[in-house]
C-alpha cells in the first residue's frame, strides 16, 4: 500500500547546520493497516509524514501509494486520495466558515469545486447524522462558525471531514496531542471506528504510549531516522507500555539525556 | 440635498472598489496594491472606447475585463513567480501606470461631449436629477448580488477557505494558489469596473484618479465591517457598502470644515488612520474586559 524506498532527508544541505534525518529509510505498509508510531522529539516521525504528503522534498528515495509513485509530485495532488489530520485543531477546519459549509466542502473533495451551489441541501440530514455520532451536541451547531467551537470538536470535525470521502490513507499527526485526556479518548475512539468501518490504511504519530499500545495493528518506534522496534500482530498485542518505556530509557541514557 | 446626493454617488461608486478590496483584504489576507493602477486602468479603458463611441454600458464590461487581466498579472506574479504579496501587487501597479498612460494616450483625457451610461439611461426623464445616483445604485447592486452568489458557490468556498487556512485548502487536494489567483482578478475586475464608473460620472480620465484608491478601498472596508459588526443579519458585503459611503460622508464633512480639495489626500489618510486607531481601541477594551 504505501512503500518509502530509500528515503533521504538532509535538512540545510551543504551548511554548517547540515542534519541527516534519513539516510536510506525503507518502510512499507500493508493495506488496512494502523500503524502506529512513536519516538522522542527529532527522531523523525513528523518529517516522515511531510515527506509522505510532500510538504518537505527528499533528496533521494521513492514515495509509493497503492499503484502511485509519489515522489516529485506537488503536494496538493497527493492529497487525492490521502486525508490528514493535524495537531493543531484549527488546521483541519475553516474557523470563518459555519459548520455546515466545512462539512460542504470537505464533501465535494475530488470533485470540481466549480459554480454549483456551495452547500447541496440534501445532504444536510446525512451531514448531521454524521455529527450526532460524535456525541457532542454538533448536530444543532449547523450554522455556528467553527472558530467559536472548543478545540476537541473542532478535531473532532476535522476528522469526520478528513474521512468523508474515499480516501486510501489517513496520516494522523499527534491529532489528540493538544486535547484534554477526555476529549483525546473520544477522539482516538472514533478514529478506531472510522479506520475500521471504512477500512483505510492509517499511520497514526503520537507521544502517548498507552495509545500506541492500545490502537492500531502495528508499532514503530522511531530513532535518528531507523524503525528500532517494528512490531506487528501478535507481537504487537503482547507488547506493553512498561516495554517502550524501558527502551525509551535506554535510548537516552546512551544519548546522554 | 446636492451634497448629500454626491456623497451617495461617490461613496457608491467607490463600494464597488471597496467590494473588489473586502475580497483581497478580507478574504484573502493579501495586501494587494493593483489597485491603485487598476482602478484608473477601468476609467482609462472605458474613455478612449466611449470618445471612440463604443457603446457605454459595453464600456463597462470591457472595463472590467480589463481588470480581470490586471489581477491575473499580479496573482501570476505572486503564485507562479513566488514573489511577495505586497510586491507583487507594487509590480503590477507600476507597470500599469505606463499602460494606462498608454490606453488613454495622455494623462488626462476628457469625455464631456460623449454620450454616458448616465446620459443614455431610458430612465433620465423619469428620474431627473436622481438618474445618477440609480444607475450607480444598480452597478453596486449587480455587483453585489453576483458577489453574494459567487461566495455560496463551491469555488467560492474554496476561496473563502483558501485566506482563511491554507492547509485545508491543499488537503482537499486543490492548489492553493490558482483559488488565490481567482480572488485576485475578481477583486481587480470590481475595482477596475468601479473606476469606469468615476469616469464616466465626472466624465473625464485622469491618471492620477488611482491614487490612494487602496486606502480608501480598505478604510472603508475596516469601516463596514467594524460598524456593523454587531449588526448579524447584514451580510459583510452590504456592511462593505455602507461603510464606502460613511467614509465618503466623513470626507465631505472634513471638506466642508473649509479645508480645500488640495487636502483631499490627507484627511483621506489622515480619516483611515484614525478608523484603524479606533478599530484598535475597541480591541483593546474588550481583550481587558
Amino acid at each position: 500500500m504505501l512503500e518509502l524506498r530509500n528515503i533521504k532527508k538532509i535538512f540545510n544541505q551543504n551548511t554548517v547546520n547540515e542534519t541527516t534525518v534519513f539516510d536510506n529509510f525503507n518502510l512499507s505498509v500493508k493495506k488496512g493497516d494502523f500503524v502506529s508510531v512513536i519516538g522522542s522529539n527529532g527522531s523523525g516521525k513528523t518529517t516522515m509524514l511531510n515527506i509522505i504528503c510532500g510538504s518537505l522534498p527528499i533528496e533521494g528515495g521513492e514515495i509509493i501509494i497503492g499503484d502511485r509513485n509519489l515522489t516529485g509530485q506537488k503536494e496538493y495532488k497527493r492529497y487525492k486520495n490521502i486525508g490528514r489530520v493535524y495537531q493543531n485543531p484549527s488546521l483541519g477546519t475553516c474557523p470563518s466558515m459555519t459548520l455546515l459549509e466545512n462539512m460542504s466542502l470537505a464533501d465535494n473533495k475530488g470533485k470540481i469545486y466549480g459554480l454549483g451551489r456551495g452547500t447541496d441541501k440534501k445532504r444536510i440530514n446525512y451531514y448531521k447524522q454524521l455529527l450526532s455520532r460524535l456525541n457532542l451536541g454538533l448536530e444543532d451547531k449547523l450554522y455556528v462558525k467553527v472558530g467559536l467551537l472548543s478545540g476537541g470538536q473542532r478535531q473532532a470535525v476535522a476528522l469526520l471531514m478528513s474521512t468523508m470521502t474515499p480516501i486510501d490513507f489517513l496520516i494522523l499527526d499527534e491529532h489528540t496531542a493538544a486535547l484534554d485526556p477526555k476529549t483525546a479518548e473520544v477522539i482516538m475512539q472514533l478514529t478506531r471506528e472510522l479506520v475500521i468501518e471504512k477500512k483505510i490504511t492509517a499511520i497514526m504519530v503520537t507521544h502517548n504510549l498507552k495509545y500506541a499500545v492500545e490502537y492500531g495493528n502495528r508499532l514503530i518506534m522511531m530513532c535518528d531516522g531507523k524503525a528500532i522496534i517494528d512490531k506487528s500482530g501478535k507481537e504487537k498485542e503482547e507488547i506493553s507500555v512498561d516495554d517502550i518505556l524501558d527502551t525509551f530509557n535506554k535510548i537516552s541514557i546512551e544519548k546522554g539525556n | 440635498m446636492a451634497i448629500t446626493l454626491s456623497i451617495l454617488e461617490q461613496g457608491l461608486i467607490y463600494a464597488v472598489l471597496a467590494l473588489g478590496v473586502y475580497i483581497t483584504y478580507k478574504i484573502l489576507d493579501f495586501p494587494d496594491l493593483t489597485v491603485d493602477s487598476s482602478f484608473p486602468l477601468g476609467a482609462a479603458v472605458s474613455a478612449i472606447l466611449i470618445t471612440k463611441g463604443l457603446n457605454a454600458y459595453l464600456c463597462l464590461i470591457v472595463s472590467f475585463l480589463a481588470g480581470a487581466a490586471a489581477g491575473l498579472t499580479t496573482g501570476i506574479i505572486h503564485v507562479k513567480f513566488k514573489v511577495r504579496d505586497l510586491l507583487s501587487g507594487i509590480i503590477t501597479m507600476t507597470m500599469l501606470y505606463s499602460i494606462n498612460l498608454h490606453i488613454a494616450g495622455k494623462a488626462n483625457l476628457p469625455i464631456f461631449n460623449s454620450e454616458n451610461i448616465f446620459s443614455i439611461s431610458p430612465l433620465k426623464d423619469y428620474l431627473g436629477g436622481f438618474n445618477t445616483l440609480f444607475i450607480i445604485f444598480l452597478v453596486v447592486l449587480a455587483a453585489k448580488l453576483v458577489l453574494d452568489w459567487y461566495l455560496k458557490t463551491k469555488s467560492g468556498y474554496l476561496l473563502r477557505a483558501v485566506g482563511d487556512n491554507p492547509t485545508l485548502v491543499t488537503s482537499l487536494s486543490k492548489d492553493n494558489g490558482t483559488v488565490k489567483i481567482i480572488g485576485l482578478v475578481i477583486a481587480n475586475a470590481l475595482v477596475s469596473l468601479s473606476g469606469a464608473v468615476m469616469c464616466q460620472q465626472q466624465r473625464f480620465f485622469e491618471i492620477s484618479m488611482g491614487t490612494g484608491a487602496i486606502v480608501i478601498g480598505l478604510a472603508s472596508v475596516i469601516i463596514g465591517i467594524n460598524l456593523f459588526k454587531t449588526a448579524s443579519f447584514l451580510k459583510p458585503t452590504t456592511a462593505v457598502i455602507l461603510g464606502s459611503v460613511v467614509y465618503k460622508a466623513c470626507v465631505a464633512i472634513a471638506i466642508s470644515f473649509g479645508l480645500s480639495a488640495t487636502d483631499m489626500k490627507l484627511i483621506t489618510g489622515a480619516l483611515f488612520l484614525a478608523v484603524l486607531i479606533l478599530g484598535n481601541l475597541g480591541k483593546g477594551k474588550k481583550s481587558n474586559a
